[in-house]
């Protein structure tokens, strides 16, 4: 790792205001991917502030009925809430798809929404990526590139963001709260909250320098049937290849769907959602529309045609 | 303060010496992640203090120091193993305040405060915790590199699933999971063993757990 200063925040406000005013500083959360990525040299900050004990890891009910889950809650916590089990239980299930236990025990909401592309590309120092020098080119277009971007993507950057979690949020219209290193709070929609690669894929959030997320919102339940259904190479402690976030049935007697491994944001359609009674491969050909596929990752198309026809018809024996 | 024992062992010193002569001469692993260039200044040490299997520790460190090198290499306890030290590999796993995380991926200053365990603070040879007991009776390792973090993650599986968090293959995230092969297997999977002693290490946790017929 690169020398870095540390430094123990007092408060959200706080920590933003030194992130703002400290050159190359970041925060320091579960650091389960800062780290691994400082030891690569691929992040190299100066400074590091430690949002850890701000009192930010508590799940707590809204006046609208839904729940605010703070900033800092471990993947594991936010898994295993009682609220969460019962009445999001598409959350729950993409947090326990995502990583390992060790990791889950560590990683909070805020980093998982953070967490940084498992681009091959974006990896390897030796090969030019425009997320980690901008402007170097892009290695993976062209490349290795099966398990790479479908949708949403530039000439500039092809890779995924990675995270489980975010494609549960985005299927239950979460909502990002953040606060400012002026001290002003502001209200993001996780359909705005991840960035397209567009020509500066080294962009990735709409976080402007110093904004620190303070919690995650969920709106009241929409009850039906949550399913979370990931495919990857391996069964266990892998990344999607592609991934469905469902919730079928619900109250007003439509469906939800949002998916994952497919671009550089959870992928939702709202128009798809009201092609349920055409079935998966309407609803597919319909969130799939204007799809870019490589010569290795076109598989990815019929692979969500399919694993929807799985999920939908879990739905109707649920 | 340190009162474990120094680092004498000739077979510890034979290994690292061994490896310094194999590297000697060979292309760094790293060298394309590390820039040539004049070494940059030590940032200001930090002191941190914590509690290891008990015991109050007070170190004073370079916050690049990770959790788990502040165990192995400033307080004499390499029972935990570095094994990939990016989190892929669980060989590093401890309890931190009583849950289990990989100290690799963490930096020891940011855990002031905090109550650790390592496999050392389990049990000791003739007085093995029970879950220690069952690895040697299950035959759970073969060459034992990946066995303290097995067995740390073993012990934390199984309270996990008393505490009622789920698994990616619980039917029923909202009920409780049963104890089944297929849940230890998922639970353990950030845990790799190069011997592939897998099969006897979910006997061994079965065993612990009362399971009978898990498979």
């Amino acid at each position: 790792m690169k020398p870095f200063t540390y430094e123990r925040a007092a408060s959200p406000a706080a920590a933003a205001a030194a992130v703002a005013r400290t050159p190359g500083a970041k925060f320091v959360a579960g650091g389960t991917n800062l780290l691994d990525l400082m030891k690569l040299q691929i992040e190299t900050p100066r400074h590091l502030v430690d949002v850890n004990r701000l009192g930010l890891d508590t799940i707590e009910p809204t006046a609208e009925g839904g729940i605010r889950i703070g900033a800092l809650v471990r993947n594991t916590a936010l898994a295993a809430d009682a609220r969460v089990r019962r009445d999001y239980g598409v959350l729950s299930r993409a947090l326990v798809s995502g990583a390992s236990g060790q990791l889950r025990n560590k990683a909070t909401t805020a980093g998982n929404l953070l967490q940084r592309t498992r681009c091959p590309y974006f990896y390897d120092t030796n090969q030019p990526c425009n997320k980690r020098q901008p402007g170097s080119g892009c290695a993976a277009i062209g490349g290795f590139n099966r398990n790479l971007a479908i949708l949403g993507t530039s000439k500039d950057c092809i890779a995924t963001h990675p995270s489980d979690m975010a494609v549960a949020m985005r299927a239950l219209d979460a909502t990002v709260e953040t606060v400012m290193p002026n001290g002003q709070t502001r209200r993001i929609a996780i359909a705005d909250f991840h960035r397209l690669p567009g020509s500066t894929p080294w962009v990735e959030t709409a976080l402007v320098a110093g904004e620190m997320i303070t919690a995650v919102t969920l709106p009241a339940p929409v009850g039906g049937t949550h399913i979370y259904r990931k495919v990857r190479d391996r069964s266990s402690y892998a990344f999607a290849t592609i991934s469905v976030a469902a919730v079928l049935r619900p109250t007003n007697g439509t469906a939800r769907f949002a998916f994952g491994g497919l671009a550089h944001k959870p992928w939702r359609v709202e128009a798809a959602e009201t092609r349920v009674d055409g079935g998966a491969k309407a609803i597919a050909a319909a969130a799939l529309a204007g799809a870019q596929t490589t010569d290795q990752n076109g598989f990815k198309i019929p692979l969500v045609e399919r694993t929807l026809a799985s999920v939908l018809a879990e739905g109707a024996a649920a | 303060m340190n009162d474990e024992p120094a680092f004498t062992l000739s077979r510890r010193g034979a290994l690292v010496g061994g490896a310094a002569a194999a590297a000697a001469g060979a292309v760094p692993i790293d060298a394309g992640a590390a820039p040539t260039g004049p070494a940059q200044p030590a940032p200001p040490t930090v002191p941190v203090r914590f509690t290891v299997n008990g015991k109050a520790r007070a170190l004073d460190l370079d916050p690049r120091v990770t959790l788990l090198d502040a165990l192995r290499e400033h307080l004499n306890l390499t029972g935990s193993k570095k094994g990939c030290d990016h989190g892929q590999c669980g060989a590093c796993t401890v309890m931190v305040e009583g849950k289990r995380i990989n100290s690799c991926l963490t930096l020891a200053v940011m855990h002031d405060g905090d109550a650790i365990t390592t496999i050392e603070g389990l049990g000791r040879p003739g007085d093995l915790h029970p879950m220690q007991a069952a690895f040697v009776k299950h035959d759970g390792f073969q060459c034992g590199y990946c066995t303290p973090g097995q067995i740390m993650s073993s012990i934390a599986v199984l309270q996990e699933i008393k505490d009622g968090v789920p698994s990616y293959v619980t039917a029923d995230v909202a009920g409780s999971a049963t104890l089944t092969g297929e849940e230890l297997r998922e639970r353990m999977s950030g845990n790799i063993c190069r011997c592939a002693a897998y099969s006897n290490i979910i006997a061994a946790i079965a065993d612990v757990a009362g399971a009978k017929d898990v498979a």
